[in-house]
């Protein structure tokens, strides 16, 4: 349908064009009111006034933050989220794209749980041509990660990427493990050199929002890269987890290659939601 | 924007199926109006589980009809009446009872073959089958057909020796079809009686992938040809499961990661639009966590009872 008339009929297929792209309902319904109360004060009158009326709302909504290294000092990243969204993959294509910017990489094998996730990341680590700190499976995450963290201060100008076990969100026993890691990791680094990467997969529905929500109470998640957008999913659920819980997004991953990570373009977004309200 | 606009929507949002019931279930007397409300809640409730638009408007439109009708509003406790054809409703949608696996018997060689999106659970997922039918009584040999996957064949043997079960794996090996299809021949000469294919994760929407599975299924024609789907997927489960369906034909679905605590509307969703019968649930990451999918549990859980 076209953004046209001002019809209840329009209200409605807003609002479920924006449900079917994973917004949380009452967000949409929220979106919605705003439009029809402006459109009722007479401020929108054209289609086009209201078509860029939506845009920005939703483009507002979404917050991003960028996460690639500053400066040269030494840096670790802990990269988190449930099982199977992308966080290994996704360490592999930040290692490029740091790599390419000429900076000094390393991994942390930090999955000492999942059947040979160690040689997942040092499949990768050879690859890449970069050094992986590991030890074997079943081995304290902590330690592991510790050894690298051990290992970039003493050469200086290192970035560690840290992987971790995917874990759900609801398991308490496990999310009290990451924070182990994480005081681990504060013990040894100041905190503008620490950054937690939450990675959440955008097919997810609602249950996201918990994710984000329970490892954000947790750790402090400094940034969300949303991954697998090239799902087709329109990925709405960046807009309800930034706009009910304040969390920006870093990165998206747009498939299975080094190359197909790039900074959260919330302009994507807003496109892709914006052809299913229009189409 | 208001910001206050979210807090009272939330608030709007709050009431459980729980709340719902109990208020409904209580009622003597129930007026249509009441119903229209509480339908209303539904849809929200459902929309918060996950449970795809298109088919909470048909369930909901269906629902209003039989919810209204003179015999529930005249009968002894409407209330009742009602949230039991709201649960009954779902727990039909979701298949009535339990369907487990389409095998034949152990003196031949059946084939199941699990396809998905990237990280759905199908490595995981093929052990855990090879496990539960191993416990049965089976003779089953998981073959490595993801040759993309940084050391996928290494989790799938890893995981085949923690539960005893052989794996077929080639080194080196380029082609998916031909691992299948040796796994498939190994099978049958050493009398395994069941052959469980784990490929690798492929988007719905790649054409050249979604190509390479339909080479796969013809080569092998399996007993069971299962997708595993995540049960924390959105809007978008159907769409996909639409697609696997187009080019392989499914004969069925399992719905790993239901220890998370997503409500699961995924469940529905794919039930009612595609038809197929969800076989089994994943509950954890161990060889033993596979359950039986029971459509009354799932529908208590949908409903947030
Ligand atoms: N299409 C696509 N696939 C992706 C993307 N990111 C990761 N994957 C794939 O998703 C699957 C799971 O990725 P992993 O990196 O192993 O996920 P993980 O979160 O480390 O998984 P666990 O460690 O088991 O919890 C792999 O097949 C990856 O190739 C993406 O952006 N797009
Ligand atoms: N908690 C939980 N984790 C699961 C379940 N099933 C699978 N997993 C985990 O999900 C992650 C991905 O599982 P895999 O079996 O590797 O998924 P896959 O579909 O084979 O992934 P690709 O081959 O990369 O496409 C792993 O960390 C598994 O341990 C489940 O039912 N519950
Ligand atoms: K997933
Ligand atoms: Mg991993
Ligand atoms: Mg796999």
């Amino acid at each position: 349908f076209q953004l046209g008339p001002h019809s209840e009929g329009f209200y409605e297929k807003l609002e479920d064009a924006l449900i079917e792209a994973d917004i949380k309902a009452s967000i949409a319904m929220e979106i919605s009111d705003e439009l029809r109360n402006s459109s009722q004060a007479g401020k929108l009158s054209s289609p086009e006034e209201l078509r860029s009326f939506v845009r920005d709302v939703i483009s507002q909504m979404i917050l991003t933050v960028n996460l690639d290294p500053e400066n040269n000092d030494n840096a670790i990243y802990l990269v988190l989220g449930v099982n199977g969204v992308g966080k290994t993959t996704s360490m592999a294509k930040l290692a490029r794209r740091w790599l390419d910017a000429g900076r000094s990489v390393s991994f942390a094998a930090g999955d000492t749980f999942r059947a040979a996730a160690v040689d997942q990341l040092a499949v990768h680590a050879g690859r890449l041509g970069i050094k992986i700190f590991q030890q074997g499976q079943g081995a304290d995450p902590s330690a592991v990660i510790f050894d690298g963290l051990e290992s970039i201060k003493a050469k200086g100008e290192g970035i560690l990427l840290a992987d971790t076990a995917g874990r759900m969100h609801n398991k308490s026993q496990l999310v009290k493990e990451l924070q182990k890691i994480d005081r681990v990791i504060r013990s040894k680094v100041d905190d503008p050199s620490y950054r937690r990467i939450l990675v959440i997969d955008a097919t997810t529905g609602q249950n996201g929002i918990q994710q984000a929500e329970v490892f954000h109470q947790a750790l402090g998640i400094d940034g969300i890269i949303l991954s697998k957008y090239d799902s087709r999913a329109r990925g709405g659920l960046a807009l309800s987890i930034s706009r009910t819980l304040g969390i920006p997004f870093a990165y998206m991953g747009t498939g299975e290659g080094y190359g197909d990570i790039s900074p959260m373009d919330p302009e994507a977004l807003v496109e892709s939601i914006m052809s299913a309200i229009e189409g | 924007m208001r910001s206050s606009g979210v807090s009272i929507l939330f608030d709007r949002l709050s009431t459980t199926f729980s709340d719902l019931f109990r208020q409904m279930g209580g009622k003597a007397k129930i007026s249509e109006k009441n119903v229209q409300d509480a339908v209303e809640q539904i849809k929200l409730a459902l929309l918060e589980a996950d449970v795809n638009l298109r088919v909470v408007r048909r369930f909901v439109n269906a629902t209003l009809k039989e919810a209204t009708g003179e015999h529930v509003l005249r009968s002894v406790s409407p209330g009742q009446q009602f949230v039991k054809i709201v649960h009954d409703r779902i727990v039909h949608l979701l298949g009535d009872e339990a369907a487990g696996l389409n095998l034949k018997g152990p003196d031949t060689t059946s084939v199941i073959l699990l396809l998905g999106l990237q990280g759905s659970g199908k490595t995981t997922t093929a052990s855990k089958l090879a496990a539960r039918l191993k416990k049965e009584g089976r003779r089953p040999l998981l073959v490595a057909a993801d040759l993309v996957r940084p050391a996928a064949v290494d989790q799938l043997v890893t995981l085949g020796s923690q539960i005893a079960v052989d794996v077929h794996s080639e080194k080196g090996a380029k082609d998916p079809v031909k691992v299948a299809k040796n796994g498939l021949k190994r099978g049958k000469k050493e009398l395994y009686d069941t052959v469980i294919i784990d490929t690798s994760g492929r988007m719905h929407v790649d054409a050249d992938l979604m190509k390479e599975i339909k080479s796969v299924f013809q080569a092998v024609k399996p007993d069971e040809t299962l997708m595993v789907a995540d049960a924390m997927t959105g809007q978008h489960a159907v769409d996909i499961a639409k697609s696997f369906d187009e080019t392989v034909e499914l004969s069925g679905v399992i719905l790993s990661k239901f220890d998370s605590d997503t409500r699961g509307g995924a469940a529905l969703s794919l039930k009612s639009i595609t038809g197929k019968a969800i076989k089994f649930i994943g509950v954890g990451e161990k060889s033993d966590d596979l359950e039986p999918f029971v459509p009354e549990r799932i529908a208590s859980r949908i409903l947030g009872m």
